[in-house]
């Protein structure tokens, strides 16, 4: 997921009318169902917002390394620890194509991660908040995986070819991440009281800020109208939001888990589960950067880039030396 | 099979402990890494030589736990053992340092187990050559990796060489005991279980001479080894990775996860 206020510079949708003709053919095109290739023709704004968007996608996945590599040394057998590296490894391959995916539009994976390191650029909330039992591992991949997805998979049909095709690719390792993270809390629930205590307070303190992943209510989601008209965005952010609460429910009873939302009631009506208010405040806090990790993971993610520094040059010397050898020879 | 003891050591469990500590306890360390490598494709290459690690550790401490016969699982082994009771390489619990030292102690380690993984695929032992195959196959990958960037690193920058023959010059001492074969050692190899030490020598050094010159590298000429005697005896560092890793074992005894 993971790209959650993502700004356009619209104040408000053109029509088609209003459009140079240019624009109206690729509005046309989009509107078709057609993918929008590199080097095609595209509005400025269309561009940046995919640049934005892809870019902090990007930079969720590498942030998000460091909430679940925390529990990696002390992770309790040896399979589980094989199946969170791997997992955390898949984290950084997906930061690896989405990175691609957006060089593809003519900025450097250098510029966009000074950019995050510099706090200029935004990560997913969710990833400020700490891991502090190994429930917490089953928790993320079973809800900010499963909310992730949620997001992804209306992502696989965007309008641009490349992010639409890393998005293909990335959903299918984040099916697999979300059934292991929901296997550990099955195990966890169905453990001594000790574990079931456990699995239930990481149920307590993800759910929230788990639901936040999507982003405002649609009301409050200034940019997204012109997202939808450009077919970035699939969906809304309260449709996906019902759509994982409606399936979460019905999982976490099913391993005795309770969700902590005192309003949380089936609505036959609708044929969709009613929930209690968004604390929204928490999440412009945590978005501005005062959430719980906010600064730790940012203090860690400079360390590895400053500590690395002398690593990354001395790569890029030797690849010169030896290409300078190659010649004089 | 009839187990041979030597001083009241089960020659093979003792040997397959030796093998899968070494790859239980790096790969741990490697571990450690995720997320804080240089540079985004290291985080994934560093993660796979680490899941490749922890493979092995199934595989020598599951076999481990059949020689032993006391219904002890490979995770028994590995979460429920006091450091007296490990069986690794001092070079392999050494702290990561730098990126250049974990590079360092990588090569050192991964040109020792090449070599001798491609010799234990001629085990007397059926069971331990078939580890040995499937294993070396992985550590090929790791050989070639290290060695790849012990030489870019060495040959980089003036900053960067300085990175390494400091790496170099802090972990050599460590090397000396990957050929210092004890009694049990020598027990092993006169059963075929394992090849001589004696053997994978030349090839070692053959390797780590070759690579250090191409990095631009000086083996400290006057190093003293350490010699520690016993394999239960590890530094310091070791307690603190049990404590990391065995804790939830630990905490709550007999849950399962």
């Amino acid at each position: 997921m993971y790209a959650q206020m993502v700004k356009t510079d619209a104040d408000r949708v053109k029509s088609l009318d209003e459009m140079e003709p240019v624009e109206r053919a690729f509005q046309q095109r989009i509107d078709a169902g057609e993918k929008i290739e590199p080097k095609e023709w595209m509005p400025e704004g269309y561009r940046k917002t995919l640049v934005r968007q892809i870019s902090q996608h990007a930079h969720s996945e590498v942030v998000g390394q460091l909430p679940e590599g925390n529990w990696i040394t002390r992770a309790p057998t040896l399979e589980r620890k094989a199946i969170l590296l791997a997992k955390v490894q898949d984290e950084a391959g997906h930061g690896l194509y989405l990175y691609c995916a957006a060089e593809t539009l003519g900025v450097s994976r250098d510029d966009l991660y000074e950019q995050l390191l510099a706090g200029r650029a935004k990560y997913s909330s969710i990833f400020n908040y700490p891991t502090l039992t190994w429930a917490d591992i089953g928790a993320i991949g079973w809800l900010v995986d499963g909310a992730a997805i949620m997001n992804q998979v209306q992502l696989q049909k965007t309008s641009y070819g490349p992010y639409s095709r890393a998005m293909i690719r990335i959903c299918k390792e984040e099916s697999f991440h979300q059934r292991q993270g929901y296997e550990i809390m099955s195990v966890l629930a169905s453990g001594t009281e000790e574990q079931k205590a456990m699995a239930q307070d990481a149920l307590d303190r993800w759910w929230w800020p788990s639901l936040m992943m999507f982003g405002p209510n649609d009301a409050d989601s200034a940019h997204s109208a012109e997202s939808m008209k450009w077919k970035i965005k699939r969906e809304s952010n309260d449709e996906l939001r019902q759509r994982f609460v409606d399936r979460t429910v019905q999982q976490a009873e099913t391993i005795g888990l309770t969700v902590p939302d005192p309003d949380l009631k089936w609505n036959e009506e609708r044929g969709h589960y009613d929930f209690g208010p968004i604390d929204w405040d928490e999440f412009w806090n945590v978005v501005k950067g005062n959430g719980p990790c906010n600064r730790d993971r940012m203090k860690a993610r400079r360390e590895a880039h400053e500590n690395g520094r002398w690593v990354r040059e001395a790569a890029a010397a030797h690849a010169a030396k030896k290409a300078a050898r190659k010649t004089a020879a | 099979m009839t187990a041979i003891v030597v001083e009241g050591c089960d020659l093979r469990l003792e040997f397959l402990l030796r093998m899968g500590d070494n790859c239980l306890v790096l790969g741990h360390r490697l571990s450690e890494w995720c997320g804080h490598t240089p540079v985004l494709e290291e985080d994934i290459a560093i993660a796979n030589v680490s899941l490749d690690l922890v493979g092995q550790t199934q595989l020598w401490l599951g076999l481990a736990g059949e020689v032993e016969e006391k219904g002890h699982s490979a995770d028994n082994l590995a979460y429920l053992r006091d450091a007296g009771g490990f069986r690794n390489f001092l070079l392999v619990e050494q702290p990561n340092g730098s990126y250049g030292q974990t590079l360092m102690r990588q090569f050192l380690f991964d040109a020792w187990h090449y070599f001798m993984l491609r010799r234990l695929e001629h085990s007397s032992d059926k069971r331990i050559a078939e580890i040995a195959e499937k294993a070396v196959k992985e550590v090929t990958y790791h050989l070639e990796r290290s060695t790849d960037l012990v030489i870019r690193l060495g040959d980089g920058t003036p900053e960067s060489r300085a990175f390494m023959q400091e790496a170099l010059e802090m972990l050599w001492p460590y090397t000396g005991q990957m050929f210092d074969a004890d009694s049990l050692d020598d027990a092993a190899i006169a059963s075929g279980l394992m090849p001589d030490l004696a053997d994978i020598r030349p090839d070692w050094d053959t390797q780590v001479n070759r690579v250090l010159k191409a990095a631009t590298l000086q083996v400290p000429k006057e190093a003293w080894l350490h010699k520690v005697g016993a394999r239960s005896v590890h530094t310091e560092h070791l307690g603190y990775i049990l404590a990391d890793m065995q804790f939830l074992q630990r905490s709550y005894p007999g849950a399962t996860w």
